[in-house]
């Protein structure tokens, strides 16, 4: 690929670049409620454009994780980085990656953050150092390990956040990197977003032992847990968790505990686990605990409305965003497969 | 008078070398893997280096093949240029997610914005009474992968001059290397010349057919080249040299003058090199064709210990010039 290939690819996703972190030691609770409702309706307008047939492939909705994004990555800069599994919306715009060329990935736009070659499941942005949206499940994890080796190596303090779902704790790629990066001692922060079920596999019915955290600590990794839907309970222990990695330490295995409101994807029945296990979860949804909060800071019914009609109007803009999109031109098909796009 | 003695080199010191030379012109450039420090490699490759570069350069990986192959694609995306080194191609298997599913489509998923510029060597091959878990020769695998170049050094100027462009392309290098190959002698190479890595080579010139091959088959089809020269017969022996992406043109060019054809690849039959090369001659070169398109390939056996069966399960000379018979004695 041409220099100047490479600079349009680049120009194609916007350059707006919102990873501030809350400054000092406190959080910004409208803030971080205001980013959980945009991942809420993003979502749910995911699924009506998924019905509507708009969205194909397969699509995983964050409904009921926002916390942990939210939470865990307000404590990142500009010149960290992020690997995310294939239910990465939320990871996503939790991160700062813009939701207009998000959504246009999700309906294959030239305009969408990867000129819909990945879709919902590989969402990359290297504006904001955001490393995909991998659909293997544990293949994120080597990835994060050599990120932060180069940081190493390059003696660069910074952190690279691996998102990974509890079933990727039964792959070896979790062993394996979890250990590489302990014997090393490399900037990782080991996210794992516990929600219960490996598709449709309760946890206890796929590892011997069921505490995370003390499988992570076996790799002499500092360890705990969090309440994942608390999003200022994550924040907290987020914050405890990058400090500690970023002072160069070596890597922290953190576990939110976490569960989805919605099936593992759009295809799923969901006939594994009860009604009233979700409604039962459904009273600790994070959105709910937070407006509670919120009310008793002070923070009105009103304020509240303002923030879901700012994120209403910006997730319209984003929908209007991937409508007004095009479609790569097919004679582009074999580009990207090789930087000077040679192809055999 | 001065005279210059070539003391020669190996094709081991050539690898080594290659590496050394990388090293000391780029300091993003190290070697990761598998015994590859205070052992200097399961092959002695990289034996020295640790001393010269120290621990941070020539990094021993536990034996977690996934996550040092990943990291090494990890730690390219961060700028470095990685050497990742998994002692066998019969390991590279529990690596096969990292290869496939991240280094090779990344660009593409990304939709152009990461490259990976990482480089991943391993000896393959057969030949050494080591039986079926350590005789694979599964390159083949990798030049099926869109997004991966596939190098295939067979002599000792190519081991010494492949690396250094696959560590200047972008995107994901992966260098086979025929463990019977490292004691190989020869003359040390001129290092001041630029190595291709986007052709195959003619290594020696005829008339009458050509066989295409590539790594530690070379060795053997060249002896069957002079056995059936002694014959009359002229055979033209292409290196394939790259597996992915092939180079068409070398090979059709030469066949369209010899008008015949045998593909020598250490690889099973069945769905290996030899069957895309094969079928790349056929599409392009079938109206030049004066005989079937012959094929010399491992027996379709997990490759056994014993010598005389490992033997009758690989290519040899003879049975190249058996196929080269084949080709030329039938009249077109």
């Amino acid at each position: 690929m041409s220099a100047a290939r490479r600079t349009a690819v680049r120009a194609a996703a916007p350059e707006r670049v919102d990873v501030g972190r809350s400054a000092g030691a406190a959080p910004d609770p409208v803030t971080l409620y205001r980013r959980m409702v945009l991942i809420r309706r993003f979502e749910e307008r995911c699924a009506e454009l998924y019905s509507a047939g708009t969205i194909r492939g397969f699509l995983h909705l964050y409904i009921g994780e926002e916390a942990v994004a939210v939470g865990v990555l307000d404590h990142l800069g500009p010149d960290d980085a992020v690997v995310a599994t294939y239910r990465d919306h939320g990871q996503a715009l939790a991160r700062g990656v813009p939701a207009g060329p998000i959504m246009a990935e999700m309906f294959g736009r030239l305009e969408g953050v990867c000129r819909g070659r990945g879709g919902s499941m590989h969402l990359f942005h290297a504006p904001t150092r955001f490393f995909g949206g991998n659909g293997i499940v544990g293949g994120g994890l080597p990835l994060a390990v050599g990120l932060a080796l180069a940081d190493h190596m390059q003696g660069r303090e910074r952190v690279t956040v691996c998102f990974f779902g509890e079933g990727a704790m039964a792959e070896g790629e979790f062993h394996e990197s979890i250990n590489l990066a302990a014997l090393w001692k490399l900037p990782v922060l080991f996210l794992c977003e516990n929600n219960l079920y490996a598709m449709g596999t309760a946890l206890d019915r796929s590892e011997s032992e069921t505490n995370l955290a003390v499988k992570a600590a076996s790799y002499e990794v500092p360890a705990w847990s969090c309440d994942g839907m608390d999003v200022l309970a994550v924040w907290e222990a987020a914050h405890r968790a990058v400090e500690l990695v970023r002072s160069g330490g070596g890597p922290v295995f953190l576990e939110a505990k976490t569960y989805r409101f919605r099936a593992h994807s759009m295809y799923d029945p969901d006939r594994y686990r009860s009604k009233e296990e979700i409604e039962h979860w459904r009273e600790r949804d994070p959105l709910l605990l937070m407006r509670a909060r919120l009310a008793a800071d002070g923070v009105d019914a009103a304020a509240q409305d303002r923030i879901e009609e700012e994120v209403a109007a910006e997730i319209d803009a984003a929908v209007a965003f991937a409508e007004a999109g095009t479609d790569e031109p097919v004679e582009s098909l074999l580009a990207f497969v090789t930087s000077d796009e040679v192809t055999s | 008078m001065t005279t210059t003695v070539d003391t020669g080199t190996t094709y081991r010191e050539a690898v080594r070398e290659a590496m050394r030379d990388a090293m000391r012109r780029d300091e993003r450039v190290f070697l990761m893997g598998e015994d590859v420090g205070r052992y200097g490699g399961g092959f002695g490759v990289s034996l020295g280096l640790l001393e010269e570069f120290g621990e941070e350069r020539v990094r021993d990986a536990p034996l977690s093949e996934s996550a040092f192959v990943g990291a090494g694609i990890g730690a390219a995306l961060g700028g470095m240029r990685p050497i990742v080194e998994v002692m066998t191609v019969n390991f590279v298997m529990l690596a096969l997610d990292q290869i496939v599913n991240t280094a090779a489509a990344l660009l593409h998923m990304s939709g152009g914005q990461f490259a990976v510029p990482v480089v991943i060597r391993m000896t393959t091959g057969g030949g050494r009474q080591l039986a079926a878990q350590h005789s694979h020769s599964l390159e083949n695998w990798f030049a099926h992968v869109p997004g991966l170049r596939v190098l295939a050094p067979a002599t000792i100027a190519d081991a010494r001059g492949m690396l250094w462009p696959a560590l200047l392309d972008p995107d994901p290098v992966i260098i086979v290397e025929h463990g019977s190959l490292y004691n190989a002698k020869g003359p040390a190479p001129d290092t001041s010349l630029a190595v291709d890595i986007s052709r195959a080579a003619v290594r020696r010139t005829g008339d009458d057919v050509t066989v295409v091959t590539h790594g530690g088959s070379l060795g053997l089809v060249e002896e069957a080249a002079e056995r059936l020269a002694a014959d009359g017969i002229g055979v033209e022996v292409i290196d394939l040299r790259v597996l992915r992406p092939l180079d068409d043109a070398t090979v059709n060019e030469s066949v369209r003058r010899t008008h015949r054809a045998v593909v020598v690849d250490e690889g099973w039959r069945t769905g290996g090199l030899s069957a895309e090369v094969a079928a790349r001659i056929a599409e392009t070169c079938f109206y030049d064709l004066d005989a079937p398109v012959g094929r010399v390939c491992a027996a379709e056996v997990p490759i056994p210990y014993a010598r005389h069966l490992e033997e009758a399960a690989l290519p040899s000379a003879a049975r190249v010039v058996a196929a080269v018979h084949e080709a030329v004695d039938r009249r077109g």
